[in-house]
């Protein structure tokens, strides 16, 4: 779709013209960059507890960012209304930014290549309720049906499309319609009146609404999320100290978000302030680890055509072999350092300014049997489901917790374990990578990642790993 | 700012919505004004500033509800906002516990909240960034270790909350923040540590003096240098103020009425038996003055209050908005807490454990081998069985005093034995926010390390 056919054109009658005045008036104190963003958010969400459709709501929320750059200063402003005199006086507040004559002349946009990694012809927004809501309900029957020990279960579907247009003094013009869409399921499982457990599962991503009818269907997030329950209700006390852990494939890729991702991040690169900083070519993991971050991989959720700097996404190599290659990169941070951008400046909303953010961040297979990893272990830990994780950049050290993992006992999965944290330091962790598995799969669409209060939708993924040395958070 | 305005507006969304067909409505209406400068290495790196509304609506028609919002106050667009919240009602269920609440639950806390400070309005943008270069500065001159920072930043938000709904209920109140945080950087040899340190307030007179915020931060990271991994072992955990208000927090999700009714919380049932050890008593109160966990009413008209949620080690009550204290069979504690829409959910009003005798140092000095708890990580507590497992770094307590930096181990036990075995509560309490805690000691805990 092209600028004149974008809801900024036909419903708000925003010209090229327009754009070029308000970038000019934005760079009329001497601003040396600055760009628009212009969003107009529709979101959706329908919620079932108890079996009762509790919850639904829709809304609509637009508006207007504009930022200036002067040297290695931000200036940043927006409004909510897409109006001439409104979107020019916040082009005046961000350009006082720089102080001093306007330095460059006339701004001229172009619409550049065009591609589509989510053509989704009718987002699941645009589709009827009365559709939607059936992926609820089936949820909740079909978690409930799973096994008489599930005695709760709730379910969320949420959905949204972000339309977008970025202009910027550069000359970029680009206008990007973004869908997404995400199921998620949780039960509780009791048995006996004993103490309960919970299960969750949920997925989804830049999706047209027949992915929940005919790839992952809601019975596959219920069943997911109520044998998770089940399996809980016979965990035993997780182990504490350092030892062997196995990663299973998918979602556990959330410990190269945590590990490495961040402290990659050109941001706290550029002002030294990362455990990765100044680190470029040297070993940071086991040369059986190269990790990239992609931006470009169809209908991911972390996937976007361009980033909301307008510039179009990419394969990014940030660990090849171990050896550390390179940062994300916003247009700040590139244009201080000289380093080559890399699509990686993503904000959360016209209120945001960008920063650098992973997009869907992964380990590539390695040439082990995942079975033979397992083998391999004759004490350990075998973790295939977590919660969140968090890290900090400076020391390097980051946790990320365990929701469903089993001891490894001679070469054996065995029992269940309690949830337990794992703890690493980043330029450390990925050097005890001994094992990589030829199962290399990315997560069902679920990662929100937040940074600086900004939160963004990611991907990752991983292989089955070994590492030889991690500390759990148990106490037995 | 448009005055009581909002109010009136809100009341005639709720108009709109009952005229289109709805047999009770609920609405909201915010705006808000928001500025942030951020300095780094002394040279001014952001600044931020704007300001924008939006208007959310809950509808019943019968017992089904319908939610919508919008950033568009135009007539047409609260229009389609009504229309959007009408065709939802068509989806929803019957849900027997739906509603507003009772009228004679609505109303609000009479007198002057100190919610709103006026200095804030008229600060000028030098000041800002000038206040926001001494923080960082006093932090970059405590020590030649102090090498970089990721900057400080001032920030500032006037706000205005209006909610109405069809039982007769309209108020409004505004609202004023002012944040001062610095964010410094030390070194030395292989090892490089951050730590922060903030300030909040209602007005700019309130906030403590930057130099001050610099300096408390600087010395928070300098003490983390050369932080070593111990052995994993049993000890005392000793959580300083800034950690031990997690453990509030966690206590708020276990409370929860919404988590207590699905029995997804440890807590749920438990009302009137002893759950912690003597030395724990917890209070949420909604209208202590100029706190930011005060109003003068909940996210559905019903005025905020003083409950208390565990006394001497008993649950006494749990925190609940009207669904779910009708799921149940309990009152309200005007606990109700939403963005713009949806349904109503629980949120804290000032949430804090109260004090205890001794000093932090006598607490400390009484340990000969604990760990001294100064920054947790990670999401490890699950309310649902009580398994705590968190990332943590502090300080090692040896022949009570603090002797050395640990970090990269974790902490780990159950949130219930965690209750039960709070040995004792310090009485260094302050809110900086709307949870507040003093030092808390826990007779055992695993540490995991090396």
């Amino acid at each position: 779709m092209h600028f004149s056919e974008s809801i900024f054109a036909q419903r708000f009658g925003i010209t090229q013209q327009d754009l070029e005045r308000y970038l000019s008036e934005a760079l009329s104190q001497g601003g040396a960059y600055a760009d628009l963003y212009f969003e107009y958010l529709s979101t959706s969400a329908i919620s079932i507890d108890e079996s009762i459709v509790k919850s639904a709501s829709q809304g609509v929320s637009l508006g207007v960012g504009v930022r200036v750059i002067a040297g290695e200063r931000t200036g940043y402003a927006y409004s909510d209304d897409l109006s001439a005199d409104k979107i020019r006086k916040a082009a005046r507040v961000a350009a006082h930014i720089a102080k001093g004559p306007a330095t460059v002349e006339n701004v001229s946009l172009n619409e550049g290549q065009r591609r589509n990694l989510y053509p989704v012809g009718t987002a699941p927004t645009e589709t009827a309720f009365s559709e939607r809501v059936e992926l609820v309900k089936r949820a909740d029957r079909a978690a409930r049906a799973y096994d008489p020990r599930i005695f709760q279960v709730q379910a969320s579907y949420a959905d949204n499309l972000r339309q977008v247009m970025v202009a910027s003094s550069d000359g970029v013009l680009s206008f990007d319609r973004q869908p997404l869409a995400r199921l998620n399921v949780s039960a509780l499982a009791r048995e006996n009146g004993g103490p309960p457990q919970r299960g969750h599962a949920g997925g989804g991503g830049r999706v047209e609404l027949s992915f929940f009818l005919n790839e992952k269907t809601p019975e596959h997030f219920a069943a997911e999320a109520a044998r998770e329950a089940i399996v809980m209700l016979d965990a035993v006390d997780a182990p504490a100290g350092e030892m062997t852990v196995v990663l299973g494939p998918g979602w556990p890729g959330i410990l190269l978000h945590e590990a490495v991702g961040h402290g990659l991040e050109a941001d706290f690169n550029r002002k030294g302030v990362s455990a990765f900083s100044g680190r470029i070519g040297q070993q940071v993991a086991s040369p059986l680890c190269t990790v990239i971050d992609d931006g470009t991989i169809a209908n991911r959720r972390g996937s976007l055509n361009v980033d909301d700097e307008g510039h179009a996404t990419q394969r990014n190599v940030l660990i090849e072999n171990g050896i550390l290659r390179g940062y994300l990169q916003d247009k700040l941070s590139s244009r201080v350092t000289g380093a080559a951008e890399t699509g990686s400046g993503r904000r959360e909303s016209y209120a945001h300014i960008p920063m650098p953010r992973m997009t869907n961040t992964f380990m590539l297979a390695g040439e082990s049997d995942p079975a033979d990893i397992i083998r391999s272990v004759p004490k350990g830990l075998y973790c295939v489901n977590f919660g969140g994780g968090q890290v900090d950049i400076t020391s390097g050290n980051f946790v990320f917790s365990a929701s469903e993992s089993y001891l490894i006992e001679d070469g054996k999965v065995t029992r269940p374990v309690r949830n337990a944290s794992l703890i690493g330091n980043g330029p450390e962790a990925l050097k005890y990578v001994s094992m990589v598995g030829n199962d290399l799969k990315l997560d069902e669409g679920i990662g929100v990642c937040g940074k600086e209060g900004q939160s963004v939708p990611v991907g990752v993924g991983i292989p089955t790993i070994k590492i030889d040395r991690m500390t759990v958070g148990g106490t037995a | 700012m448009r005055g009581n305005g909002y109010a009136d507006l809100a009341a005639d969304i709720v108009q709109q919505a009952l005229a289109a067909g709805a047999t009770d409505a609920e609405c909201t209406v915010s705006e808000g004004d928001e500025f942030s400068a951020s300095v780094r290495l002394r040279e001014l790196e952001t600044l931020k500033e704007a300001g924008s509304r939006a208007a959310g609506l809950r509808i019943l028609q019968g017992r089904h509800t319908g939610s919508a919002y919008t950033s568009d106050l135009s007539a047409d667009g609260l229009r389609h906002m009504v229309r959007s919240a009408m065709e939802l009602a068509e989806i929803t269920s019957e849900d027997p516990h739906a509603g507003l609440p009772d009228p004679s639950d609505l109303g609000s806390v009479a007198g002057d909240l100190g919610l709103y400070c006026n200095d804030v309005e008229h600060l000028e943008t030098e000041l800002k960034i000038d206040t926001a270069r001494r923080a960082e500065d006093a932090a970059l001159r405590t020590d030649a270790r102090i090498t970089n920072s990721e900057g400080a930043s001032f920030d500032t938000h006037l706000g205005s909350r209006a909610f109405a709904n069809s039982r007769g209920f309209a108020g409004q109140y505004r609202s004023s923040y002012c944040s001062l945080s610095v964010v410094p950087v030390a070194r030395e040899g292989e090892s490089m540590e951050r730590d922060y340190w903030f300030s909040t307030a209602r007005g700019f007179a309130g906030l403590e003096k930057p130099e001050d915020i610099g300096r408390i931060a600087a010395g928070r990271a300098l003490r983390r240098l050369g932080a070593v991994k111990v052995e994993t072992r049993k000890v005392p955990v000793v959580f300083e103020p800034r950690t031990a208000r997690a453990v509030v927090d966690h206590i708020f999700d276990a409370v929860h009425g919404g988590a207590v009714y699905r029995n997804e919380s440890f807590l749920a049932g438990k009302l009137g038996e002893r759950i912690a050890s003597e030395n724990l008593t917890v209070i949420d109160d909604g209208t202590i003055p100029g706190l930011f966990g005060t109003s003068p009413f909940d996210d559905e008209g019903v005025p905020t209050r003083r409950t208390v949620v565990i006394e001497e080690g008993v649950l006494r009550s749990y925190l609940l908005n009207t669904y779910t204290a009708r799921k149940l069979g309990l009152k309200t504690t005007g606990n109700a807490s939403r963005g713009l829409a949806g349904n109503a959910g629980v949120g804290n009003g000032n949430l804090y454990i109260e004090k205890g005798a001794a000093t932090p140092e006598q607490l400390i000095a009484g340990i000969r081998d604990g760990f001294y708890v100064t920054e947790l990580m990670g999401f490890g507590a699950n309310i649902v069985t009580g398994d705590y497992s968190r990332g943590a770094a502090g300080l090692w307590i040896r022949n009570g005093e603090l002797a050395f930096p640990v970090s990269e181990v974790t902490i780990a036990g159950t949130l219930q034995q965690m209750l039960l075995n709070l040995e004792a509560v310090g009485t260094d309490f302050e809110f900086r926010g709307s949870m507040a805690a003093p030092t808390l000691v826990i007779s055992e805990m695993t540490v995991g390390g090396r």
